[in-house]
């Protein structure tokens, strides 16, 4: 069995609604039932085989070449399999994933990540804006699973973040945790302004001092042991997360946001 | 059967199925970790009134733990699930809560899973932390000394309680000689905890008494001080008898720790007093679980 495989031809003018390819739809479909489902792009209904050359035959293996940044929903709801995407991806990448893994070699819109459940996504460049947040109106962004991103996030990363572990290795943009009610952020560059913005529990994890606002209290410094715990956790990642030359267990922490509920904590390593 | 001049008993122990569950408790050094351990397992030597019986199972090296640090893997058995949630969770509150630079790490995976540190989070009064890593919730709990981090629940399996064997001997101190050398090396074999105290028991029980309130009293038939005046077992020259009773996760644990701790004793020989080894039953009606010491040792 080979990797079903989904060649971009040509790049469509609007943007593609890529949700119906996901291993569980695709599961025992036939290549030409696959060529024959239908792509929404702008008002148009495009046949897949009008804009992806396909080949292969393991539904629950996908790839996507020469992806651009217009390919939206991509992983949408995916519950089990892979997705491999070479290229960029567009807004709302792993929207909702129940389980499974989607790698993104290039970089990735808006919104990757939001309400996901469950599963590892992971992205090879640069991350937009509400990574792993909730979706307008909604009150809950990620419940649950991975996200690693090699590159920099935008802004508004975790917001309203529920569960789950958001990792950065670049830096973050303004807004970082904001209104988040529990999970794990962990930033290895800088982050912007407002950390923790109404922040109302969980866990930011910087390596680099941060411009707190000034509703966030200076707890001490301290040794914690759950560290030693999530940092082995990210020993199987592909990621400068799983080098056991950066992980730490003295940190700073400041607890916040007291504007909000202030049962959160942003965690400094203490250099 | 004689080995070494030992005689081995045509008898069996006779064990019953409990529940079991394994914990693991790490601190700064293993000096802590044993303390918390130690404490943990304390007053839990028989289900009669302990309401548990519980032992270390071996001390880890910091390789071992989920946290890197020093750690002591302990076991707890009672007769039913509930009694063993209730156990755990008062010794683990009362014992390792409180023990300084202490964690608590479940020890055993199962598909039946009892609160460790899931209804202890409350001692925090809301100022716990949850973090969920590789899917498995630990409770983060502000302490004086720091932070007291215990995993939310560990497995409960079926297991079995009761597994014994007796050393008789020419006299006291060779008795007591004979289980220290079976205990240190049964202590090396997992899965198995020997609850009473140093692994050893003096007063063996056989079931009801004379007196109504008491559903177990001495074991007049092993007591060589009555050998005049009972149905004894033992003969003129044996002066004192003491029991190993053994509890572990699996038959094949228990048969294990039985042949290890029987051939430590058998080792030493006749010549060093050691005069028959035996084991406590019920006729074969009560406990499912049989454990022949001839076809152990054979």
């Amino acid at each position: 069995m080979s990797a079903l495989t989904f060649t971009l031809k040509y790049q469509p003018k609007q943007r593609v609604d890529m949700s119906p390819l996901v291993c569980q739809l695709l599961q025992g479909k036939t290549l030409e039932q696959i060529a024959a489902l239908e792509l929404h792009s702008g008002k148009l209904k495009l046949r897949v085989d009008q804009v992806f050359d396909i080949s292969g035959d393991d539904a629950q293996a996908i790839v996507i070449k020469n992806s651009f940044e217009k390919l939206d929903f991509v992983g949408k709801e995916l519950d089990g399999g892979s997705i491999t995407v070479e290229g960029d991806a567009g807004a709302y990448l792993a929207m909702g994933m129940k389980s499974g893994e989607v790698k993104v070699t290039g970089n990735a819109g808006l919104y990757a990540a939001c309400e996901m459940k469950k599963g590892y996504l992971e992205i090879g460049g640069n991350v937009g804006d509400f990574l792993g947040a909730a979706l307008p109106g909604n009150k809950m962004g990620m419940k649950g699973g991975t996200v690693l991103v090699k590159g920099n996030a935008g802004e508004r990363v975790g917001d309203h973040l529920r569960r789950g572990t958001i990792l950065i290795e670049g830096n973050a943009g303004d807004y970082c945790g904001s209104r988040m009610t529990a999970g794990t952020i962990a930033v290895m560059g800088q982050t912007g302004r407002y950390l923790g913005y109404a922040m109302r529990r969980g866990t930011l994890l910087l390596w680099n001092p941060p411009q707190l606002p000034a509703s966030f209290n200076d707890c001490g410094s301290h040794t914690l042991g759950f560290l030693p715990l999530l940092f082995n956790s990210f020993k199987k990642l592909n990621s400068k997360f799983a080098d056991a030359s950066v992980a730490f267990n003295r940190v700073q922490r400041y607890a916040g946001d007291m504007s909000e509920m202030g049962k959160a904590e942003v965690l400094v390593k203490i250099k | 059967m004689i080995i070494n001049g030992v005689t081995i008993d045509a008898t069996f122990a006779e064990a019953f199925p409990m529940k079991a569950t394994r914990a693991i408790i790490t601190a700064h050094n293993e000096k802590w970790a044993l303390i918390a351990a130690q404490a943990m397992t304390g007053f839990a030597t028989s289900v009669i009134a302990c309401g548990c019986e519980a032992g270390i199972d071996r001390i880890l090296d910091a390789s071992e733990t989920p946290d890197g640090r020093p750690g002591v893997a302990v076991m707890i058995f009672a007769m039913g699930g509930k009694g063993l949630a209730k156990q755990l969770e008062t010794r683990a509150g009362q014992c390792v809560l409180t023990s300084p630079t202490s964690a608590l790490f479940a020890g055993i995976d199962s598909d039946t899973k009892i609160p460790l540190g899931k209804n202890l989070r409350y001692f925090g009064d809301g100022f716990q932390i949850a973090k969920v890593i590789d899917g498995k919730r630990y409770w983060r709990i502000p302490v004086m000394d720091g932070e007291f981090l215990a995993e939310a629940t560990t497995g409960q399996v079926s297991a079995i309680g009761g597994g014994n064997f007796l050393v008789l001997a020419q006299s006291q101190a060779q008795a007591l000689a004979a289980c220290e050398a079976a205990i240190e090396q049964m202590n090396k074999v997992p899965g198995v905890i020997m609850p009473f105290p140093g692994g050893v028991v003096r007063s063996g029980s056989k079931v009801g008494s004379k007196y109504a309130a008491l559903n177990a009293s001495t074991n007049d038939a092993f007591c060589p001080t009555l050998k005049g005046m009972t149905k004894t077992e033992l003969s003129p020259e044996i002066e004192s008898v003491m029991e190993i009773v053994i509890d572990g996760l699996t038959k094949e644990d228990i048969d294990k720790a039985m042949r290890v701790g029987i051939q430590a004793v058998c080792d030493l020989g006749s010549a060093n007093g050691i005069k028959r080894i035996s084991a406590g039953n019920y006729g074969g009606k009560l406990g499912p679980f049989h454990f022949h010491l001839q076809e152990i040792m054979a």
